[in-house]
């Protein structure tokens, strides 16, 4: 008896997304990073296509976050300069790409100036030479303004820049457009505020193709399984023909899981739950590699642990 | 869902006058209109017009002059087949064989050979069958033989035939019934299709009856229909359909999106 064929046959690929730009392409990048052109769901090459294995994006912020002991000795001094940050993640941590966020911007926070911020994007971009991804502070009307001046800041770089949201996508298209940059498009938790973002941004002149997909993030813990699902969903949607849901996904999973408590509490607050120093990482690690099986593209990872897990965890799923 | 536009069909007026005077322009503006409208496959029926393979080619070349849309042969003649497929740019749907074993032997070779698809009427010898066990066993059939000629499922549009319901009422919810059980011949399981006018022939209220019933028809597994393709509120009702049973996802802008 012949064993039947159960390959699952799709009939849409995931669209290629290629961010940065070298001096041959008006940027300053040495190399570009390309993310996407899944023809199967994740690492399942028996079956489709993964031209291109998921990437870690090193977090890297404006202002020091608010992080806990363990993880900013783990980062070290640099984490006092968003510059010398991004370097020793390129040097150091190895990564294939900087998230850069510019939490220092948030009124509630630091309210840092437009041009401040410019200013660190252009801090950063003299100091390493691999693609940038720029994270606004979440407040739309801080964002409306920060967005604008940071885009500008790398103009030709061919930069990811986000979030646009339905309050907000019209500046991050017009922006977009003008300087050249990608789009990550953000929806919070709900598949469908995703799919109709896509359809604003379509509207808008935005060619989907340039459009990376953030579900929002959850932690271990937290909704991760909500996220989960969502991604799996999106990535399984996008493979049978919705154009509308073809894109890579992004993941902010330093950026979340260094808020929660297992990440953050040491002994004394939760007795037997082992060291910080030694969960923190893993906890993030786990919440990345869960994702990284959903369909996640571009993983932002804040500690050096964890993005060194990540990668083996990477490479042991590629043939 | 594959939408299948009907329009390209020498039973218009416009169509067949396009074919007699060989003026092609018109046969262009309708698979311009089609394609627009997000058709799938554009039907090409040449009718009782004519009986020469290169009439039929002709149309076809009209269609790909203007469009990539795959072609849908709207023809069960061996030899007219082996004429019109290899002048499709994409492999095509042939639009129909009954169960009729001599039929399904002529035809199921051409198809298997050019890798195109083929509908299969759920109908023999005696006419269409008027019982559920019955369209399953004529449907059965028809499976069976496809797979004896190594063709796909996936390339196997099995169409269990809509009767009109002001003559027939009893048999549309046989009809619904009968979709949903072919659906469980394979896994995954081949297309079901309709040619959905016939069930509001002769009706005073057909755009009603018809976008109904391919509601029903897609929560019974349809996934294919032969329509026209320009009735936006019978695409519309297909969308929705489709939303209900979570076969595509929900976006505020659905309908407008789908039009862009």
């Amino acid at each position: 008896m012949t064993i039947p064929d159960v390959k699952e046959r799709w009939t849409n690929t995931i669209n290629e997304v290629t961010i940065g730009a070298t001096k041959e392409q008006g940027g300053t990048r040495a190399k570009t990073l390309t993310v996407g052109g899944q023809t199967t769901l994740p690492f399942l090459t028996f079956e489709g296509a993964l031209p291109h294995p998921p990437v870690i994006a090193g977090y890297v912020a404006d202002t020091v976050p608010d992080w806990p002991e363990p993880l900013k000795r783990a980062v070290g001094n640099e984490i006092n300069s968003p510059a010398e940050w991004a370097q020793k993640c390129v040097e150091q941590f190895g990564v294939d790409c900087i998230s850069l966020a510019m939490i220092g911007a948030d009124p509630a926070v630091k309210n840092a100036s437009p041009a401040d911020c410019a200013r660190v994007v252009a801090d950063v971009l003299k100091a390493v030479k691999v693609p940038l991804i720029i994270w606004g502070c979440g407040d739309d009307e801080k964002d409306n303004l920060i967005l604008p001046e940071c885009s500008q800041a790398a103009r030709g770089e061919n930069c990811l820049i986000g979030p646009a949201k339905e309050t907000n996508y019209r500046t991050v298209v017009a922006i977009c457009k003008a300087d050249k940059h990608k789009i990550i498009a953000e929806a919070p938790v709900d598949i469908n505020i995703g799919k109709q973002v896509n359809i604003l941004l379509q509207d808008a002149g935005f060619d989907l193709k340039d459009v990376v997909m953030f579900q929002t993030t959850a932690a271990l813990g937290y909704g991760l399984d909500y996220v989960y699902t969502i991604l799996e969903r999106a990535r399984s949607t996008g493979l049978k023909g919705d154009k509308l849901m073809a894109m890579p996904q992004i993941c902010d999973v330093g950026g979340e899981t260094w808020r929660v408590k297992e990440a953050v509490a040491d002994e004394d607050i939760l007795p037997g739950w082992g060291r910080l120093e030694k969960r923190g990482p893993m906890w993030e690690a786990v919440c990345a590699a869960s994702y990284l099986q959903a369909g996640a593209d571009i993983l932002v990872m804040a500690h050096p642990d964890a993005m060194q897990r990540l990668r083996k965890t990477i490479q042991r799923f590629l043939p | 869902m594959l939408l299948i536009g009907e329009r390209i069909n020498t039973g218009f007026k416009d169509i067949k006058a396009a074919v007699m005077n060989k003026d092609g322009d018109v046969i262009k503006e309708w698979a311009t209109k089609q394609a627009q409208a997000k058709a799938d496959y554009i039907d090409v029926n040449l009718g009782a017009v004519s009986s020469r393979p290169e009439d039929l080619c002709w149309m076809i070349e009209q269609v790909q002059a203007v469009v990539d849309t795959p072609i849908s042969i709207d023809n069960n003649k061996p030899l007219m087949l082996k004429e019109a497929i290899p002048v499709c740019k994409k492999p095509p749907l042939v639009n129909s064989t009954t169960a009729v074993e001599e039929k399904l032997n002529e035809l199921l070779p051409i198809v298997a050979e050019h890798n195109a698809s083929i509908i299969g009427l759920v109908m023999d010898e005696t006419g269409s069958p008027k019982s559920l066990d019955q369209r399953i066993e004529v449907a059965g059939k028809i499976f069976a033989k496809v797979l004896e000629f190594d063709i796909p499922p996936e390339h196997l549009f099995l169409d269990p035939i809509a009767m009109p319901l002001k003559f027939m009422q009893d048999q549309a919810s046989q009809v619904l019934k009968a979709a949903s059980q072919f659906t469980l011949f394979s896994d995954p399981p081949c297309h079901i299709v309709c040619g959905l006018s016939n069930v509001s022939n002769g009706a005073k209220h057909k755009s009603l009856i018809n976008r109904t019933f391919v509601a029903m028809l897609i929560a019974n597994g349809l996934d294919a229909v032969i329509c026209n393709v320009l009735d936006e509120e019978l695409v519309n009702s297909i969308l929705t359909a489709e939303l209900i049973m979570n076969r595509s996802i929900y976006a505020d802008s659905y309908v407008e999106a789908f039009r862009k």
